[in-house]
C-alpha cells in the first residue's frame, strides 16, 4: 500500500470520553473531530487539562472511547488496539525510560520489543545516536542524564523501529530552551527523512507555529482548527508594540488591561505587546488607557494572539485584587531584604549549586532562571531555611531562616512547585488550615479568608475538595494561601509551569501589583518570556551564576554592542553555549 | 507496511527475553530488591533462629525453704541440674513475692516448716507454687517443668531407699518429630514461608506499582509487547529471587541452627515452587488492582505478610483459633505451605499431607494466577 497523501492516517469521529474522580465525572473530551493526514507535524495545542493527552491515550489505544471511533491506518483503536500499538509510535509525557538502566540497555530493550533484528540493530542505533547527540553517555544510567537528553533518549527509543505515525505527548514540557530547540530539530528531520507524520501536543504557543496543521483543544473541545498560519492571519493588524516614555511597564501593563477592547497586554521584551479587537483602532486605543504618552507600533501577527482570542470569548477573566493590603513603610532609598554571597551545596560529589552572590531589593521582582537542575530549587530551599548551605552565607530580612524565629519566618510567604494543599480538604478548610498555621484568629481570620476567596475568584469552590480543582485553581488556592498573613518577601518555586497561557496571565497581573505595594517577590522559572517581567534576574546552569542584571542589561550583554537585542530565550541559549559552560 | 522481518515465534522469545534481562538488570542495581530478597531473610532467620524462642529455659524461680534439713537440700538439690528452671534460694516468702512482683522470677517454691516431717512421716506434703501469669504460656510450661521435676525427683529418693515408686497411673509420653522440643526446628522452616511470602507477594506488588508510577508501564503497552508477556517478565525473575531467598533459607537453617531435614530435598523443592506461584499470584493480582508503590505495600502486608506471620501456624496453633479465625486460615495458601514445611522438616515425607497441601497450593496459584490473568489489560483504564 502506498501512502497516500489525503487519505488520514489518524481519524477521529465525535469522540467523548469522561472519567469519575469521587462523585464528579469530568469530561476529559466531548465529540471531538480530529484528522490527522500524512503531512507532517500535527499539533495538538491546549492548556493544562484541556485533553490532550486522553487523546493522545485513546490514539494509542490505551484507552477506549465511551462513544465514537478512533481510527489509525483505518484500524479501529476499539478492538486492534495490539495491531494498531505495533504501527506508530507513541512517547508518552513522562517516557517510561527505565532510571537503572543505562542508555544502551534502554535501546536495547525498546528494540527487543519493538521486534527489530539483531543485524539491524547497529545502523538504526547509529542513526537516533548522531540525531540525538547521545553517542557519548551510551553507557551511563539513564536516571542521572537531563530533562532534555531523557527527552531525547525517550525519543530515540520510541523511533527505534521507524514507524509511520509518531505520537508525541509534550515532548518538550521541562525542557530547556536549549533541548527544546534541538528536540524541534530532531523532528523536522523525521518529517523530512523519514516521511513520519507526527502529532504533537504542547502547551506552547511558539511551538504552534512550527506544525503543518493545529488543533487547538479547551475543555475537551476542538476550538478550532487550521493552519497556524491561516489562524494567525486572523489577528493580524491586532498586534502592537506599546511603550510609554516615562511610565514603568508594569504600570502601562495594569492601564492596558483595563482598556476596553483590548484582548491581551503582555510585557515582551522592551515593551508591551497589546492585541486589541480587530475593530479597534490605534487612535481609540490611546484614548481608552488614559495614557498620553502611548506609543504603539504594528507588530506581525502571531499564534498566541488567536489562542488568547479564542480563549477570551470563552474564559473568564480573572480580577484579582490586592485591595486591603496593608503596604510596609516604604522609604525612599533601596533597602535590601535578601543577601546572598559564595553559596554552595553539595549532595556528595554533586555540586547542586556554587559560589552564587546576589542581593534582592524591597518590592522587586527577582527572578531566577534557568534549565530543569540548574539549581533554581535548591537554591530556594536554602534561603527559606530548608536546606542548610553547604558553605558560604544568606540573609533574608535580615536573619537566616535556618536559625530564625517563628516571627521571622512569618514575614515570608511560599508557594512550593507542588503547591502543598491538602487534596481531601476543602478550598476553606485549607484557607482556615493555613490561617491558623500563621497565627491568624478571630475576626482577622474571618476578613483574611474572605478575601483568599473573592480576590482569587475561589468563593464559587469554596466546598471543593482541592484534590478536585483544576491545575490553575490548584496555584490560585496555593498562592492565595501564601498571601493569608500578608507577607513582605513572597517565594514562587516554578509557579507557572503547567498553568495555560491565560492563567498565566493573571498571576503575573496579580504578583505585579502585590509588587506595587512594595513586596519582595523572588520566582523561579524555565519559561524565558516571564524573565522580562522580573525587575532584575541570575540565570543559572549547572549550579553556576550565567548572569545577573535587569533584563535588558543581561541582554545588551549577549547583544555586545548590536543594535537588535536578542529575546530572553536566544540570550539564555547564547548564555548556555559559550564556552566557559561545562559539559552534561 | 509493517515488515515481518523476524517470524512471529522469534519476535515474541526476543520480547520476552528483553523484559527478563531488564528486570533481572533492575533487580542487581537496585539495592531495594536486594534488601528484600537476600537481607531481609538473613535478618528474620537470625532474629527468629537465634533471638526469639518459645521454649522456656533458665526460667528464675524462687525457692524459700522455712526449716532446711536434708530432705529440703536433696529437694533443691534435684532442681539444681535442670537447664530448663534456674534456682534461687530466698531466705522468707515476703522477699519472694516481691521478687515475683518486680518479674525477677517467674515462679516460687515454698516449702513451709513442716514439709520434710510429713514428707517423711508418709503423709501427704503439700509445696506451694505460685505462678506469673501474665505470660501464661510460659507460667503452663514453667509448671509442666516443675511437676516434672518433682516426679522425678520422687522416683530417685524412691530408687535410693530400695522401694518401687508406683502411682496408679502413669503418663509414658515420649516427644515424636522434635524430641528436644526446640522451638527453633518449627520456627525456622515456618519462617521460610514468611521469606517466600516477602519476595512473592510484596516484593512483586511493589515493582509493578512503581513502572505505574514512573510511566514505564505506560510506554510498554505501546510497544508490540502482549499482556502475557508483561506478566511472565515479572513472574519469572522474582521466581528465581524467591526460589534464592528460599535456598539460601534453607542452607542457613541447616547449616547454622542444625534444624534437621528428614524429607526429601525435591520434594521441598517442588512444593516451594508451587507456593511460590501462588505468592506471585498474589503480588500480581495486588498490582492489578493499585498502581501506587504506598496502597500495593499496604495491601501486600495487610493480605500476604501478616496472614503469613499470623495465620499460617507459624507461630500460633491453627486449631487453638476460635471458628472463624480458623475458617479463614484455610484461604491462606502460607497456612499450606507451612504445614507442609513443618513435616517435610520434621517428620518427612508423609504423603498424605503432602498431598493435600500441594494441591491446595497448586489450586490457589492457578486461581490467583488465572484472576490476575484475566483482570490484566493492555489499557490504562
Amino acid at each position: 500500500m502506498t501512502p497516500v497523501k489525503t487519505q488520514p492516517i489518524l481519524e477521529a469521529r465525535e469522540v467523548t470520553r469522561t472519567f469519575r474522580s469521587g462523585q464528579r465525572c469530568i469530561t476529559a473530551l466531548a465529540a471531538v473531530d480530529l484528522v490527522v493526514l500524512r503531512d507532517g507535524v500535527i499539533g495538538l495545542i491546549g492548556p493544562d487539562g484541556a485533553g490532550k493527552t486522553t487523546f493522545m491515550r485513546l490514539a494509542a489505544g490505551l484507552l477506549r472511547p465511551d462513544s465514537g471511533e478512533v481510527w489509525v491506518q483505518g484500524l479501529s483503536t476499539r478492538d486492534q488496539a495490539l495491531a494498531i500499538q505495533s504501527r506508530i509510535g507513541y512517547m508518552p509525557q513522562r517516557f517510561g525510560l527505565y532510571s537503572d538502566l543505562t542508555v544502551r540497555e534502554n535501546l536495547d530493550l525498546y528494540a527487543d520489543l519493538q521486534g527489530v533484528a539483531p543485524a539491524n540493530r547497529s545502523t538504526r542505533y547509529d542513526v537516533l545516536m548522531q540525531m540525538t547527540g547521545l553517542g557519548g553517555v551510551q553507557q551511563r544510567l539513564a536516571g542521572n542524564l537531563s530533562g532534555g537528553m531523557k527527552q531525547k533518549l525517550g525519543l530515540a527509543c520510541t523511533l527505534i523501529q521507524p514507524k509511520e505515525l509518531l505520537l508525541l505527548d509534550e515532548p518538550t514540557v521541562g525542557v530547556d530552551p536549549v533541548s527544546r530547540r534541538e528536540l524541534w530539530q530532531i523532528i523536522d528531520r523525521l518529517v523530512e527523512e523519514e516521511q513520519i507524520t507526527v502529532l504533537l501536543s504542547t502547551a506552547y504557543m511558539d511551538e504552534a507555529e512550527r506544525c503543518r496543521y493545529v488543533y487547538v483543544l479547551h475543555n475537551g473541545y476542538v476550538l478550532s482548527h487550521g493552519e497556524p498560519q491561516a489562524l494567525c492571519s486572523r489577528m493580524q493588524g491586532c498586534g502592537y508594540a506599546a511603550r510609554a516614555p516615562g511610565v514603568h511597564r508594569r504600570a502601562l501593563q495594569g492601564y492596558l488591561v483595563r482598556a476596553s477592547g483590548v484582548l491581551d497586554a503582555v510585557i515582551e521584551r522592551e515593551w508591551l505587546r497589546v492585541v486589541t479587537e480587530p475593530e479597534l483602532s490605534p487612535e481609540r486605543l490611546k484614548e481608552c488607557a488614559g495614557v498620553p504618552s502611548l506609543e504603539l507600533d504594528p507588530l506581525p501577527a502571531r499564534f498566541e494572539d488567536a489562542f488568547i482570542a479564542e480563549f477570551r470569548a470563552v474564559g473568564s477573566r480573572w480580577q484579582t485584587t490586592v485591595s486591603g493590603w496593608a503596604p510596609p513603610q516604604t522609604s525612599s532609598e533601596p533597602e535590601t531584604v535578601i543577601r546572598v554571597n559564595a553559596l554552595g551545596r553539595r549532595f556528595g560529589d554533586f555540586h547542586a549549586v556554587r559560589d552564587l552572590s546576589f542581593e534582592v531589593n524591597r518590592g522587586e521582582i527577582f527572578g531566577l532562571l534557568g534549565a530543569n537542575g540548574a539549581g533554581k530549587s535548591t537554591t530556594f530551599r536554602m534561603l527559606c531555611g530548608l536546606l542548610p548551605p553547604s558553605s558560604g552565607e544568606l540573609s533574608v530580612a535580615g536573619a537566616d531562616l535556618r536559625r530564625a524565629s517563628a516571627a521571622a519566618r512569618a514575614r515570608i510567604g511560599y508557594v512550593s512547585q507542588s503547591f502543598a494543599l491538602y487534596g481531601q480538604l476543602t478550598v476553606t478548610q485549607n484557607l482556615r488550615f493555613f490561617a491558623n498555621v500563621y497565627n491568624l484568629r478571630g475576626d482577622r481570620r474571618r476578613e483574611r479568608i474572605g478575601w483568599a476567596l473573592d480576590g482569587f475568584e475561589l468563593r464559587a469552590l469554596a466546598n471543593v475538595d482541592a484534590e478536585d480543582l483544576s491545575l490553575g485553581f490548584k496555584q490560585r488556592l496555593a498562592l492565595a494561601a501564601a498571601l493569608l498573613h500578608q507577607p513582605e518577601i513572597l517565594f514562587l518555586d516554578e509557579p507557572t509551569s503547567g498553568v495555560d497561557p491565560l492563567a498565566r496571565r493573571e498571576f503575573w497581573q496579580l504578583i505585579n501589583a502585590l509588587a506595587e505595594c512594595g513586596v519582595t517577590v523572588l520566582v523561579t522559572t524555565h519559561f524565558m518570556e516571564e524573565a522580562d517581567y522580573c525587575d532584575r534576574l541570575v540565570i543559572m546552569a549547572g549550579g553556576q551564576l550565567l548572569a545577573l542584571g535587569t533584563p535588558e542589561s543581561i541582554k545588551q550583554q549577549v547583544a555586545g554592542g548590536r543594535s537588535a537585542l536578542p529575546s530572553m530565550e536566544e540570550a539564555f541559549i547564547a548564555l548556555v553555549e559559550s564556552p566557559q559552560r561545562e559539559v552534561g | 507496511m509493517i515488515k515481518m522481518s523476524v517470524p512471529w515465534q522469534a519476535s515474541r522469545v526476543r520480547r520476552l527475553w528483553g523484559l527478563l534481562r531488564k528486570e533481572l538488570l533492575q533487580i542487581v542495581r537496585d539495592p531495594s530488591s536486594i534488601a528484600i530478597a537476600f537481607v531481609m531473610p538473613i535478618v528474620l532467620l537470625l532474629l527468629f533462629g537465634y533471638g526469639v524462642s518459645l521454649n522456656a529455659r533458665n526460667v528464675p524461680v524462687a525457692l524459700v525453704v522455712e526449716q532446711p534439713n536434708g530432705v529440703t537440700a536433696d529437694f533443691a538439690g534435684s532442681f539444681r541440674h535442670s537447664e530448663f528452671l534456674s534456682m534461687v534460694q530466698l531466705p522468707n516468702m515476703h522477699t519472694a513475692k516481691r521478687a515475683l512482683r518486680a518479674h525477677q522470677v517467674d515462679a516460687v517454691m515454698h516449702l513451709r516448716s513442716e514439709f520434710a516431717r510429713k514428707m517423711q512421716a508418709g503423709r501427704s506434703a503439700p509445696i506451694q507454687v505460685l505462678l506469673n501469669g501474665v505470660d501464661a504460656n510460659t507460667a503452663r510450661i514453667v509448671r509442666g517443668y516443675i511437676e516434672g521435676s518433682l516426679n522425678g525427683w520422687l522416683q530417685q529418693r524412691a530408687a535410693r531407699q530400695g522401694q518401687r515408686f508406683a502411682p496408679p497411673v502413669v503418663l509414658a509420653s515420649r516427644i515424636w518429630f522434635n524430641p528436644n522440643v526446640r522451638s527453633r526446628n518449627y520456627l525456622v522452616p515456618g519462617l521460610i514461608a514468611v521469606i517466600m511470602t516477602l519476595i512473592g507477594a510484596m516484593l512483586t506488588a511493589l515493582v509493578v506499582a512503581r513502572e505505574w508510577e514512573r510511566g514505564t508501564m505506560e510506554a510498554l503497552m505501546v510497544t508490540p509487547v502482549t499482556i502475557g508477556e508483561v506478566l511472565l517478565g515479572k513472574l519469572l525473575p522474582y521466581f528465581l529471587l524467591g526460589m534464592g531467598g528460599m535456598i539460601v533459607s534453607v542452607v542457613l537453617a541447616l547449616w547454622l541452627f542444625d534444624v534437621p531435614l528428614r524429607g526429601s530435598v525435591w520434594v521441598l523443592l517442588v512444593v516451594s515452587a508451587m507456593f511460590m506461584l501462588a505468592a506471585l499470584g498474589m503480588g500480581l493480582l495486588i498490582s492489578v488492582s493499585t498502581r501506587s508503590q504506598f496502597n500495593a505495600g499496604q495491601a501486600a502486608i495487610v493480605s500476604t505478610f501478616l496472614p503469613a506471620f499470623l495465620l499460617s501456624g507459624f507461630i500460633f496453633d491453627i486449631h487453638s483459633m476460635v471458628g472463624p479465625i480458623r475458617l479463614l486460615t484455610y484461604l491462606i495458601p502460607a497456612r499450606y505451605f507451612v504445614s507442609f514445611l513443618q513435616t517435610s522438616f520434621l517428620a518427612g515425607d508423609v504423603w498424605p499431607v503432602i498431598f493435600a497441601d500441594v494441591s491446595a497450593l497448586a489450586i490457589m496459584a492457578a486461581i490467583l494466577l488465572g484472576i490476575t490473568l484475566r483482570r490484566s489489560r493492555k489499557r490504562l483504564d
